[in-house]
């Protein structure tokens, strides 16, 4: 095959640059500037995939992106082949490989087209009535199998070697559609100096200009015109045009996003992004996008073949391709009839076949006749000939009154159809602006705008290319704020049609399949079917039929479904509803709008200055919120258990050293901070003195703890707050709000410090002497720097907000450096500590040690429905103050009723049992189910300083079971455990005061 | 009602599918009913199915604005599940579940309840610890749910990427087989189908403009624009709407409407066999029976009734997913919608009386409404017909709010540390 | 996305801020003398109104201020937004709440 159905010369092609894919596995060729539909249309190729439901034969039927039914997967490489490519909007590149979908074994012989045989019983929402028996067969057998007939291609099973962009952008104006309506009102916006932005969707500005045969603007062929105005544009500085550039939503204020095909059309993208999504915040939007060709609906006009009349007029004017040597129109308007004249001037035999009568025909009609083109006015199609390409259409007279004559079958090997024009209102209707009827055009138009748009052009059911020039024209000015005009003189354009929603017939239209959605098989009886069911607002047909919702997302079948509702409950068409078009206009890559926010990128990962040294150390990490933290450090050897239990000895007997610089910090400062302390923590802090320290307790409104953390006064009006790592954020949203918006009287700043202090904790007996010749200017003795103070001094020279406080129960201190010495200052005390053998640890050992000394922690001992009364810290409480942040609810009902879950200790029977986080807790393991839970395990791990596995559970009534035994769950079963202090390790707390 | 069968579907496909009838009526309002449901969504349908099949009160009417099924019913990402992890909680999605487990041969209507299992993702300690806690309360509960390991997970769930290099690496999951989804659309119209051939009145196009109170404050109808209709007891069952409807008879709400949004990707071939959920990265996602992927997001941060939302959440949403399975960058968005879901302070329902006698609630079910349908329409159903509680909704209280016995599984899933 | 007109930094889009629920709904001078079910209210009930709501926003990758507003919780437009502890233009019911 050689493109034998290309035509001698014509088109927008580039003929001195062939082009060479596959299809199926054969090698074909085209040109620069073909699409995939008009190449395989060129070697004749019409026959290109298979139904959804009925796994029918189908063809390219389309040359834009309402192509329903020549979906092709398409592969440009390892990582780049993806399924359901439209084909008349693939740019035909260099050694695509393209494969047909839906079929097995093959294209010509699929097993699946069985399923057309079934069709009688195979009607729409055959599967609400059926596969119910036997019960268990649902999810064994039938769905199994309705699954592998359903989806269309295959998805993708590795890696996108591809990647993606984004781009935000600002304009004035953002036109929609570079056809003659778009290109006038860019003309007319940019000549103000305003940003303007145009958008089209096809690889060629110009839009329905581009397959012009006759059409002249201004005395010059439209083709002309389309150039010089581009070279206006383009030399406009403030004009971005942005061919390959489907706009498909229209969000909330003039927030409008478009996706940019980069580099689908080019052999060496050169590293430049696939696809870029456009995110564009305009301050009008001109709506230009033209209108759309309805199908007529006759039995069997799905075969390959059938094409819309103005798509073949395209091939043949834009392509240079004859989709067929014999084409009959069949048509109830006028446009067709030029399609057909081209087609004729491009030496095909050509029939025309009109429903209307001779005298509904315009001007069109003499024209055609003129031009040697067999005209049969008033006669209807009856159906098609053929299989796997239309063979002949059988046409019949029908009176005005419906009475069908006899048939007769016109031979032909392509069939353009033609049943009138749709404007295309999906932008308008994304905006939420409201569609109107509007009954002469049998059509939606754009009503009342919700946001700053106008809608123009064949977009608002205006089709003629003068009146289109110049009100496009006259919205681009108005976008602009100017009222600027201007007079285009245009070939007339002929789009009258008489509308009709299925092609009369003398068959038994209960028998016949004329199909409304090609892709998803819905076909008009289907339709009757639903509304004699009782489904009668559109939105039920659709979802009862699936009309409507195939990849097209209903953009050739929404009208004909509609005005066949309507006509069945024989009401208006309006009172059947309109569907509401809901983003993306077409299909949209994921990749696209994902963008660059993949990896690292997805969400960034936080490090602490300190991180790069854990990982030189071989440290195991673990995701905390947005951080890494350093897990622990296993030696050569060591699993996690053995390095964690290491670390915790080593705590205890010497010193450990561990990085907190993720605790979130704030800093409240200001004449009213502690007052404001004072009203957002349950503690006191009016008399706190400065240098001192104090574990800070936050509720929220509703009574239940949400964070903890160490408060250092630093000075009279100057309060350094720790939060918890996750918290960070939380805390410093929830002290804002009160702070601006309840108590604005109070003088308090808030800051977060998080990222201006890297935090060293440094823990054990050995603390003091660790750091002791690093730090200057403070007192280290016990006598001057107790337990919970807090100094301001230098560590290596560096200043340091030093703490004397503890996580784990020892002696410790956490020393706060400024950022950038972060690592200098750990690596000096690691240096200092060798002596005393010094190990780094990480956040697991952490936990075990305050584990060990029944510290919680916010989030694991507590779940957003803990009072400090439940893990018995109801003695932070400040008794005297009037108010904080989340008292008065502790005081409600059910936060003061007995059997309330309380923190306590427990001991598996078997000690070296380590019980699992979350395991429940029973009384009696033998009860019946449904259970009744007492509560569950929050922390557990195997403590080596105690030599024994310890926990820490919520347990309702718990501090009333001390002594008692329960049971926990286990993988297998249960096990018995005792209830215990939760306090496992040096309970009198005299180490930590060393 | 014509049953279905094959029987009775063969011999229409040799008649031409022309016998079939109505699946429901379109009356017109009666003056009055025993029991008027406001909202005809899958809640309200169940409730008034139920209303007739099990409490033999079949003087009632759904009353819906618009077109039945069109609101959240229509909209949601069909996930069904019952792993829960508060008692109360549990109570109720698993008495759901039970009875999605026999739907479609009750309702003799195929629903297309298909359990092909929900898998939680943890991808932290955190989450291991509150997924666990969650395995072993429903085991408690008579629940299934099942911890995985991370190989467990990718036997399960090919797709997933298991490398522990990725942004959030898979740490395990909690497999529910028993879950799964349905058909949304058909819970709807199987629902309307059995009401309706039990005598219910499903009045479509009908919206309630007011509640009509007596002197003793009782509600005694609902004005509509269809006109008024007297009602013995009034369900109300508006979802994202039920705040509106609610002020009609003075009554203030703990809830706030968020639009929440969903999209599907081009229809493929089975490329995905459950349902994952991941809680860290905020995304859901299954195949349909038609091969979509089905994609949920999470909600917009201000309240609207608008049914649409931000493009940023579906992006967000989308970064997710491709997160977790890199390959489908290439897929491509069919189709994005949003509904309103009406939010309570502890995301848990509330089910029951109101201060205003003879006017009854049900809502706040947020963002996971649908897989309750059959058991919140059931235990509705059970409070109208009696005036109290089952005792599965009785915990659902509007009264919680303020004794403070809140039913929070969202705060149950809080991270910090 | 929305576009939000901060009072202090002019019309920025939506990621920029974040939502705080319905405005004007003042804590109690003294919490501990609300009764249990007034205090209930203030925390759980929100108008939640089809139509125009008063609303609270803070510019939080911005400024950092709280501010107000007036939105159409239908068609999603700002009538308007004002500073905190500020009164609207607007004489709606919702405004005055």
């Amino acid at each position: 095959m050689a493109q034998h159905f290309r035509l001698p010369s014509g088109g927008r092609i580039d003929r001195s640059k062939p082009v060479s894919f596959t299809f199926n596995g054969s090698k074909i060729e085209g040109y620069q500037g073909d699409t995939l539909a008009s190449a395989l249309l060129a070697n004749g190729v019409h026959f290109v995939g298979r139904s959804f439901k009925y796994h029918r034969p189908r063809g390219i039927m389309s040359h834009g992106s309402d192509e329903p039914s020549a979906l092709l997967s398409v592969s440009r490489g390892p990582g780049r082949t993806d399924p359901n490519n439209r084909a008349s909007v693939v740019e035909l590149r260099e050694g695509l490989v393209t494969k047909s979908q839906n079929h097995w074994p093959s294209l010509n012989f699929d097993v699946g087209a069985v399923n057309d045989l079934f069709s009688p019983v195979f009607v729409a929402g055959f599967y609400y009535k059926t596969f119910m028996w036997p019960r268990s067969f649902w999810d064994k057998v039938y769905e199994p199998f309705i699954r592998a007939a359903a989806g269309l291609g295959v998805a993708p099973d590795v890696p996108d070697a591809d990647r993606y962009a984004n781009r935000h952008a600002h304009c004035d104006v953002l036109v929609v559609g570079m056809g003659p309506t778009g290109l006038a009102a860019a003309l007319a916006a940019s000549e103000t100096g305003k940003r303007v932005i145009v958008a089209d969707e096809q690889a060629e500005p110009g839009g329905s200009l581009l397959h012009a045969s006759e059409e002249t603007i201004d005395g010059k062929p439209a083709a002309e015109w389309v150039k010089e105005t581009l070279a206006v544009l383009d030399a406009r500085e403030n004009v971005i045009l942005l061919p390959r550039t489907t706009v498909f939503g229209y969000y909330n204020h003039n927030h409008v996003a478009m996706t940019e095909r980069v580099t689908d059309h080019v052999v060496d993208p050169k590293g430049a992004p696939r696809e870029r999504l456009w995110q564009v915040r305009a301050g009008h939007v001109v709506i230009a996008a033209g209108s759309l060709e309805r199908p007529l609906v006759f039995a069997d006009n799905d075969r390959p073949g059938v094409l819309l009349a103005e798509s073949v007029r395209v091939f043949v004017n834009r392509y240079g391709v004859l989709p067929g040597r014999k084409i009959v129109f069949a048509t109830s308007g006028a446009s067709a009839y030029q399609a057909a004249v081209d087609a004729k001037r491009a030496g095909a035999h050509v029939t025309i076949s009109d429903l209307r009568l001779e005298a509904d025909c315009g001007p069109e009609l003499a024209k055609a006749r003129a031009a040697g083109v067999e005209v049969l006015t008033a006669h209807t199609v009856i159906g098609t000939v053929g299989a796997k390409r239309v063979k002949g259409l059988i046409v019949a007279p029908v009176t005005g009154a419906g009475a069908i004559g006899p048939r007769r079958t016109l031979d032909c090997d392509c069939v353009g159809i033609s049943g009138g024009w749709t404007p295309t209102v999906h932008l308008f209707s994304q905006s939420r602006g409201k569609l109107a009827y509007d009954e002469a055009l049998d059509a939606f138009l754009p009503g009342t705008s919700a946001q700053a748009e106008t809608t123009v052009g064949a977009s608002h059911g205006d089709y003629d290319l003068a009146r289109c020039l110049t009100a496009g024209y006259a919205a681009g000015a108005k976008a602009a704020g100017s009222a600027a005009t201007a007079r285009f003189e245009a070939t007339p354009t002929l789009k009258g049609f008489q509308p009709v929603r299925v092609m009369p017939t003398d068959a038994n239209p209960a028998k016949v399949r004329a199909f409304i959605d090609f892709q998803n098989d819905v076909t008009a009886k289907d339709i009757k079917l639903a509304v004699r069911e009782g489904f009668q607002s559109i939105e039920h047909v659709k979802r009862y039929t699936t009309t409507g919702m195939a990849t097209d997302q209903g953009k050739m079948s929404n009208m004909n479904a509609l005005g066949i509702v309507a006509g069945q409950l024989d009401r208006p068409l309006p009172s059947v509803g309109t569907t509401t078009f809901r983003p993306p206009y077409t299909p949209t890559t994921f990749g696209a709008l994902v963008g660059p926010a993949r990896d690292a990128l997805f969400d960034p990962i936080r490090t602490t200055p300190i991180h790069d040294w854990a990982v030189e150390h071989g440290a195991k990490f673990e995701p905390v919120s947005l951080w890494r933290r350093a897990w622990y450090f296993p030696k050569a050897g060591e699993d996690m258990h053995a390095a964690v239990a290491r670390e915790c000895k080593a705590v205890r007997d010497g010193v450990g050293v561990f990085d907190a610089s993720t605790l979130g910090k704030i800093e409240v400062v200001g004449p009213d901070a502690a007052e404001f302390m004072n009203r957002m923590y349950v503690n006191p802090w009016l008399k706190l003195e400065p240098g001192k320290c104090r574990y800070g307790l936050m509720l929220k409104e509703d009574g239940y703890i949400m964070d903890d953390g160490v408060v250092a006064r630093v000075a009279q009006d100057r309060f350094h707050v720790t939060t918890t790592t996750g918290g960070a954020a939380r805390v410093l949203n929830h002290m804002e709000d009160y702070l601006q918006t309840e108590w604005p009287d109070l003088n308090v700043f808030l800051t977060s410090i998080t990222e201006e202090w890297a935090v060293i904790a440094v823990q054990g007996p050995k603390a003091r002497e660790t750091i002791a010749p690093l730090v200057s200017d403070i007192d280290l003795s016990p006598e001057a720097f107790p337990h919970m103070a807090m100094r301001e001094g230098r560590i290596c020279g560096a200043p340091t907000r030093l703490f004397r406080v503890s996580f784990t129960g020892e002696l410790g201190f956490e020393i706060n450096v400024p950022a950038d010495y972060g690592r200098a200052v750990w690596e000096a005390i690691y240096e200092s500590g060798r002596k005393f053998g010094i190990t780094p640890y990480g956040t697991e050992t952490m936990h075990v040690l305050r584990a060990e000394k029944g510290y919680i922690i916010v989030g694991q001992e507590t779940d957003g429905t803990v009072t400090p009364d439940d893990v018995g810290l109801a003695g932070m409480i400040a008794k005297a103050k009037a108010d904080f942040v989340g008292k008065r609810s502790l005081a409600r009902q059910d936060l003061v009723a007995s059997g309330r879950k309380q923190l306590v200790g427990l001991f598996a029977d078997d000690p070296s049992l380590v019980l699992e986080e979350g395991a429940q807790v029973v009384a009696d393991p033998n009860q019946p189910i449904p259970m009744k839970m007492l509560g569950h395990v929050t922390s557990s791990y195997d403590s080596p300083n105690v030599g024994r596995s310890i926990a820490l559970a919520v347990v309702a009534d718990g501090r009333a079971l001390m002594g008692t035994s329960l049971f926990v769950t286990t993988p297998g079963g249960f096990t018995r455990v005792s209830v215990v202090d939760p306090v496992f390790f040096d309970a009198k707390g005299e180490r930590i005061n060393a | 009602m014509r049953r279905f069968s094959y029987r009775s579907l063969i011999s229409e496909a040799l008649n031409a599918h022309q016998g079939w009838q109505r699946q429901w009526r379109a009356p017109d309002p009666k003056p009055s009913y025993d029991v008027v449901i406001v909202g005809g969504g899958g809640h309200g349908l169940a409730t008034a199915y139920y209303l007739a099949s099990q409490h033999g009160i079949t003087n009632v009417a759904v009353i819906e604005k618009g077109w039945i099924g069109g609101g959240n019913t229509g909209r949601n990402t069909t996930i069904i599940r019952s792993n829960y992890l508060y008692d109360e909680s549990a109570g109720i999605y698993e008495h759901a579940l039970k009875l999605w487990e026999g739907l479609s041969q009750e309702l003799n209507y195929n629903v297309m309840f298909s359990q092909r299992g929900v898998l939680m993702l943890a991808h932290n300690v955190h989450d291991v610890q509150s997924f666990k806690r969650h395995v072993y309360a429903n085991r408690l509960n008579g629940i299934d749910n099942e911890w995985l390991s991370t190989e467990e997970c990718k036997a399960f769930c090919p797709p997933i990427n298991i490398s522990q290099d990725i942004r959030y690496p898979v740490m395990g999951g909690a497999l529910q087989r028993r879950a799964g989804t349905a058909r949304h659309d058909a819970v709807a119209w199987g629902y309307a189908r059995g009401a309706d051939s039990r005598g219910v009145d499903i009045i479509q196009n009908c919206e309630v403009k007011g509640i009509r109170r007596d002197a003793s404050g009782a509600a005694v109808g609902v004005e509509t624009t269809r006109g008024y209709i007297g009602a013995k007891r009034i369900g109300v069952v508006a979802a994202g709407n039920t705040s509106v409807v609610m002020q009609m008879a003075g009554v203030r709400m703990p809830l706030e409407s968020y639009p929440l949004q969903a999209l599907v990707s081009e229809p493929v071939k089975p490329c995905f066999p459950c349902v994952v959920m991941s809680n860290a990265v905020h995304a859901y996602l299954s195949q349909s029976d038609k091969g979509e992927l089905v994609i949920g997001a999470g909600t917009d941060q201000y309240v609207s009734y608008s049914q649409q939302g931000g493009l940023h959440i579906t992006n967000h949403t989308l970064d997710a997913i491709c997160e977790m399975f890199p390959q489908f960058t290439r897929m491509k968005m069919l189709r994005s919608w949003g509904g309103v879901v009406d939010v309570t302070p502890d995301r848990s329902p509330i089910i029951g009386r109101t201060p205003v006698q003879n006017l009854f609630v049900n809502c706040g079910w947020g963002t996971g409404g649908f897989k309750a349908t059959p058991g919140s329409g059931h235990v509705f159903a059970h409070t109208l017909a009696t005036g109290e509680p089952h005792k599965i909704n009785a915990p659902f209280t509007l009264d919680r709010f303020r004794t403070g016995r809140l039913i929070d599984e969202a705060a149950a899933a809080a991270v910090a540390h | 996305m929305l576009l939000i007109d901060c009072p202090c930094c002019g019309l920025r889009p939506e990621t920029e801020f974040r939502c705080g629920g319905q405005a004007h709904v003042a804590r109690p001078e003294k919490p501990v003398d609300v009764g249990d079910q007034d205090w209930s209210e203030y925390l759980f009930v929100r108008a939640n109104p089809r139509g125009v709501h008063a609303e609270r926003w803070i510019h939080q990758h911005g400024c950092g201020r709280w501010f107000n507003a007036l939105r159409d919780t239908v068609s999603d437009r700002f009538v308007e937004t004002y500073p905190m502890g500020g009164k609207p233009k607007s004489t709606t019911t919702e405004a005055r709440a």
